[in-house]
């Protein structure tokens, strides 16, 4: 327990100084450049305290329990002797007997990127502005298929060894046909859902399963391969958030359409 | 029913948490058909996390938002832009240069460079190649804050600029060391923060709101976009010069 509490400590006051060059930023422009008094600084200040303790026990809480499993388990999945159960170990291995690495990636972006703190923050400040046009469950699911398609699709890659960048700029092509379609509103809030998925949750999970898989497959290194996931969770989201706006506006317009009739 | 309200929030961080917990169980359970370790442990982690995303969502909407749009809200007021522009610099400089996430995907790069022969195997180089690439990133995100604020109060649409941001990455591409390339389209998503998400995002609305003819929705978001956007393109380019 005291360890614990140890961990706990030492995470808080890391926490306060990855904020400090923020707080320093913020409180020096405000007092040297806008030299106004901030409204409601004690709430303010009551909050931001709220947000590093919560920070704190939510990153402590995650080392504790969540990451030393999910790394076992990305090691457990990529494990060539799990990965041959059933069949004889002289088998080389296709890139279809990975099917259960592929669905633990799905499931492990969906589950981690509804967890994703920096992602409800958005999904609150996008219900607020839209006036309830996007709620935040919806934005925060259409996200989060987002994020398990393509962490899925990023590890098919690994396994298969295809450059990274045909998959982007594929991804990118589409992004932009996409963006001619989708309703203006949810353009610059789709782009930046891509950004906003891969923080505290997801990236140390992704990663050790990138790096678990990179350096088990003959041929790949973890160093060159392992990388990438990333870059797949923040691009995914932005086309099915387009996607689920496009949904919305149909299911709108079919209902309009019922109406009048 | 007062007792119900005070546990309202924590409830609802559980209910956030659920799908990793019934994920991460399905397969260590079904597929790995391993039972769980340290239990116990697991139990007060989990704990541990749903008090932390309660206080923290509690904290976002007392302290974070507040202060991005106060700070929005003022700056407008003041109508200087070139205030405001040094502002959004310093922030998007500021809050990733210090980035933990952004310190790892350095270190790992500077591996990759090592490796591949780009600079010497030593441990002096590695470190000042990981500095550089951070000092890198921090400079793009800076910059991509400014650009995405410029474009706030012109009215830019945004997918111009996204556009020729995604130019820049694939010509970039063509040219980079292939060992970067990875690293580099990583390292755009692991620049923003948990803490700067939510504040870049009250400062792009408020200023939005705050600036006659502009729309929080279509123009107030945008700025992690840009952040996310152009370290992809200075890391290549780092790659390239080193």
């Amino acid at each position: 327990m005291s360890s614990l509490l140890l961990h706990l400590w030492h995470v808080t006051l890391n926490t306060i100084f990855d904020v400090l060059p923020i707080v320093i930023i913020i409180f020096g422009f405000q007092g040297l450049v806008i030299r106004k008094p901030m409204p409601n600084m004690k709430k303010v200040v009551v909050g931001f305290i709220y947000v590093l303790l919560g920070l704190a026990f939510f990153l402590v809480g995650l080392e504790e329990a969540l990451f030393p499993l999910g790394d076992l388990m990305a090691k457990q999945l990529t494990d060539p002797a799990f990965l041959h159960s059933g069949g004889k170990i002289s088998d080389i291995l296709r890139w279809q007997d990975y099917k259960w690495v592929y669905l633990f990636a799905a499931a492990i972006g969906f589950a981690t990127t509804i967890a994703e703190p920096a992602l409800i923050a958005v999904a609150i400040k996008a219900q607020d502005v839209s006036g309830g046009t996007i709620s935040i469950w919806g934005l925060r699911i259409a996200v989060a298929i987002g994020v398990g398609i393509g962490i899925s699709l990023g590890t098919y890659r690994i396994v298969t060894g295809t450059p990274l960048h045909y998959y982007i700029i594929a991804g990118y092509v589409l992004v932009m046909i996409q963006t001619i379609y989708a309703p203006r509103s949810i353009i610059a809030l789709a782009y930046d859902s891509g950004g906003v998925t891969t923080s505290t949750v997801t990236v140390p999970l992704v990663t050790a399963l990138g790096l678990g898989l990179a350096s088990t497959i003959p041929g790949r290194s973890a160093l060159i391969d392992g990388f990438g996931l990333i870059a797949f969770a923040s691009l995914f989201p932005i086309m099915s958030v387009m996607g689920y706006a496009q949904l919305s506006r149909w299911r709108a317009s079919r209902n309009n359409i019922q109406q009048d009739e | 029913m007062a007792m119900l309200q005070i546990f309202r929030p924590f409830i609802n961080s559980f209910r956030d948490l659920l799908p990793i917990i019934l994920v991460i169980g399905f397969f260590q359970l079904f597929i790995l058909q391993q039972p769980v370790p340290h239990l116990e442990k697991i139990l007060v982690g989990v704990l541990m996390v749903v008090i932390g995303l309660t206080l923290f969502i509690r904290g976002l909407e007392m302290g974070l938002f507040p202060l991005g749009e106060s700070m929005a809200y003022a700056f407008a007021r003041k109508g200087s832009v070139t205030w405001l522009l040094l502002f959004a610099f310093s922030l998007g400089f500021g809050t990733t240069i210090a980035e933990p996430a952004l310190i790892a995907v350095s270190a790992k790069a500077a591996e990759v460079a090592a490796s591949a022969g780009a600079i010497e195997n030593t441990r002096a180089a590695m470190e000042s190649y990981a500095f550089g690439l951070r000092l890198t990133v921090a400079l793009s995100v800076g910059f991509a804050i400014v650009v995405g604020v410029l474009r706030i109060i012109r009215g830019w649409p945004i997918q111009n600029l996204i556009v020729v941001g995604y130019l820049g990455v694939v010509i970039m591409t063509m040219f980079a060391p292939k060992e970067i390339i990875g690293i580099a389209y990583d390292s755009g998503g692991v620049t923003t923060s948990t803490i700067t998400v939510p504040l870049v995002t009250a400062l792009g609305v408020g200023l939005a709101s705050s600036i006659k003819g502009r729309n929080p929705m279509t123009d107030g978001f945008g700025l992690i976009a840009f952040a996310s956007l152009t370290p992809m393109i200075f890391v290549m380019a780092y790659g390239m010069i080193i």
